[in-house]
């Protein structure tokens, strides 16, 4: 379902994003300059820290009740016209959409960004039975043009900069409909025009829109998409036919709730006091806006993480991507490197979670960060990512507890802690340490994985004597 | 007060100038230090890489020995952080409600040494004497998990002689993260390289933190680029009295 498969895992992925000098340059901009703006506009709220407990509380309050929530907003998106699918896993969702799409004879749909689209390779599972379906959001268009994977929520191109943009238009934009201008240069007025026009074609010949939702009101049936460019509206109006496939956490029970979360948002998304476009709908309006409307209902996971006590927060989630903006490590590799359309701090415990630890993949996730904390000071709905992670690392260890198989991170972890459960063990070991010191003075090489730390920093010289030493010659 | 030093297994194992720096300044201060003996570890690595059940003979270890004093004294944000926030949780898991009332009265005498400085003893010129450029890393456990705030920098803005210059990107995680420095040696490297080059633009002699953990990860790349700036635990700092450094 996956098209980042046959990816290394994260260690070995990271490792050639770090030597990308043009990948480092593109998101070093752009995430410090989101990460200046970002902390500006929060800034400027003085509720924020209510604002981000309320919002945590209600998410919150929302996932214990979310069978209640969940048959709320299927009867009601039914009383206003609209029609109501629940899917187990990605193979149920892509059907209902392929089965709508063929009902009404159309070979091509377009999208509004959808990540959830991306997590069920809806695209793929469209093209397998002969539907093309066209990316509209501008930097979702330019990852489709340049056969590449989204890297980032909400600036899905944030590796690219843009004279590979301009490259990427000029060279496949022809095969996918209305060309660009051969004289285009890589000025942001011109490429966005390029990509306007070309779009515009793509809207008007359309019969079938595909979208996500950031959030899905229970008590009216309402759906609401937010975005920037105006491109998601020409989506979610112009088509005859609207399919939205929303993961079953982005119910909020009512429009008051629905306030919390169109504050916290925007300022923590692209740093804006509010974005540019909300779009709201509730089933179908006669003769206005698409005159059949279907809603997928997809857990594809997500019971698995409502199922676990400290992880289920991760269902808070509303991909604002603070926490990518912010974090060291996303920073410095991308998001490709996490595998996943889910990446950064908040994918590393998403993945985990939705499919478990049994794919290496997963299981390297919850490493992929040095629990800085700096993702979970950010999270507008207050996820503790950093305690996530080491709850999931004690799962990725129990599981591997389990197997029985050598492992000599385990053996050498277990030695340590008998050494530190015990001061008297431990006394004779740094005996042993500091008789050995003239040895240890001339390692500048460790073995094995400890040589992670050797190949690139020096090891401190050890010390004559203990510190507890020193207190028993002196103190004691 | 009688003060608990809960020196960290790496300070005592491998750099001890900090527990004996940390000694000298908590007496200067009038305090009434002790080390018990029984201590070991935080169990901080263990809990972080997953090894939980490796954690409980630990923290009991740590509960037991520090039964009785007023202050316990940890010259590590992280490993304070650990005994702060993290030991409630290795009790819960464990089941043992013995070990959790033991966690929950040891829990709140933990403090971070900037921490019991500024807000217990109620000192911010410790009389240091420190005639270098220095510059400050805030460690993310201090800064994050501790919250200790500007502490530390009130703390070295008072030393005499000491000439304090703001590290840019200061707030940045410097790479180290424990076992992610083995596990990820790559991105512990580029985010450490970021790290040397903020304090290299410093211009300062010396690079200052709360955490010795962090600070073998920053001063092992200083050192590996023969930079000639050196890393040095804030207790070290506070503790020296003149030129020497």
């Amino acid at each position: 379902m996956n098209a980042y498969l046959g990816m290394p895992a994260f260690p070995e992925a990271a490792r050639a994003a770090l030597a990308d000098t043009q990948l480092r340059r593109n998101l070093g901009r752009a995430t410090s300059t989101i990460r200046a703006k970002r902390a500006r506009v929060v800034g400027e709220m003085p509720d924020w820290e209510q604002l981000r407990a309320t919002g945590a509380a209600v998410k919150d309050h929302t996932l214990r009740h979310l069978d209640t929530y969940l048959e709320r907003f299927e009867q009601a998106v039914r009383n206003a016209g609209g029609h109501v699918h629940w899917a187990r896993d990605a193979a149920e969702a892509n059907r209902v959409v392929l089965d709508v799409t063929r009902a009404h004879g159309a070979r091509d749909v377009v999208k509004v960004k959808s990540i959830v689209t991306q997590e069920i390779g809806l695209n793929e599972a469209l093209a397998d039975a002969g539907v093309s379906a066209w990316e509209t959001d501008l930097a979702e268009l330019i990852v489709q043009l340049g056969d590449d994977f989204p890297s980032h929520f909400l600036v899905p191109a944030i590796h690219r900069n843009r004279t590979e943009i301009r490259d990427i238009f000029r060279e496949r934009m022809a095969g996918a409909g209305r060309p660009a201008p051969d004289d285009l240069t890589d000025d942001p007025p011109r490429l966005t025009e390029a990509a306007r026009l070309h779009l515009r074609q793509k809207f008007l010949r359309t019969k079938v829109g595909i979208s996500g939702a950031n959030f899905a009101v229970a008590d009216s049936g309402t759906l609401v998409v937010v975005e920037s460019e105006g491109n998601g509206r020409m989506c979610l109006t112009l088509p005859d036919v609207l399919v939205s496939v929303v993961g079953i956490e982005k119910l909020v029970p009512s429009w008051a709730d629905l306030e919390v979360f169109l504050q916290l948002l925007p300022r923590s998304a692209t740093a804006e006091r509010m974005n540019p476009y909300t779009s709201t709908w509730s089933g179908v309006t006669p003769g206005d806006g698409p005159q059949e409307v279907h809603v997928v209902l997809l857990d594809n996971g997500r019971t698995r993480a409502l199922a676990d006590a400290v992880g289920r927060q991760a269902l808070r989630c509303i991909r604002c991507s603070a926490c990518l903006n912010v974090c060291p490590v996303y920073e410095r590799v991308g998001g490709h490197a996490y595998g996943s359309v889910y990446p950064g701090p908040i994918g590393a415990i998403l993945n985990p979670l939705l499919h478990g630890t049994a794919d290496p993949h997963d299981a390297a996730l919850p490493y992929a960060s040095s629990l800085c904390g700096a993702c979970y000071e950010v999270c507008p709905v207050a996820i503790d990512i950093p305690s996530v992670l080491v709850e999931q690392r004690a799962e990725v260890v129990d599981a591997k507890r389990a197997s029985r198989r050598p492992d000599p991170e385990r053996t050498a972890l277990r030695a340590a802690a008998w050494l530190l459960s015990d001061a008297g063990r431990m006394e004779r070991a740094e005996r042993v340490a500091s008789r050995s010191r003239p040895l240890a003075e001339r390692v500048r090489r460790l073995p094995g994985p400890l040589a992670g730390w050797t190949d690139s920093r020096d090891l401190p010289a050890p010390p004559a004597e203990s510190f507890r030493a020193w207190w028993r010659r002196t103190r004691g | 007060m009688r003060v608990g030093l809960f020196v960290t297994c790496v300070n005592d194992a491998v750099l001890p100038e900090t527990g004996k720096a940390t000694v000298r300044l908590l007496e200067r201060l009038g305090c009434d230090v002790d080390f018990p003996m029984a201590q070991t570890c935080c169990g901080q690595m263990h809990f972080n890489s997953g090894y939980r059940r490796e954690c409980v003979p630990i923290v009991r270890g740590f509960v037991d020995a520090f039964r009785g004093y007023d202050a316990i004294v940890v010259p590590s944000g992280s490993c304070a952080g650990m005994a702060k926030h993290y030991h409630e949780t290795v009790a819960a898991e464990a089941g043992d409600e013995r070990l959790r009332a033991d966690v929950a009265a040891a829990a709140p005498r933990v403090h971070e040494l900037s921490e019991f400085l500024v807000d217990v003893l109620g000192v911010v010129d410790v009389g240091a004497k420190f005639p270098h450029r220095v510059t400050y890393h805030p460690t993310c456990h201090s800064l994050r998990l501790l919250g200790v705030g500007d502490r530390p920098l009130r703390l070295l803005r008072a030393v005499d002689g000491l000439d304090l210059v703001e590290l840019p990107a200061a707030n940045e995680c410097c790479g180290f993260g424990g076992t992610f420095a083995l596990k990820n040696p790559d991105v512990s490297t580029a985010m450490g390289a970021d790290k040397v080059a903020h304090v290299l633009e410093t211009e300062a002699e010396i690079v200052v933190a709360g955490d010795n953990s962090c600070l073998t990860h920053i001063g092992g790349l200083l050192g590996r680029l023969r930079t000639g700036v050196r890393a040095m635990h804030l207790a070290e700092v506070l503790a020296s009295t003149g030129a020497g450094a």
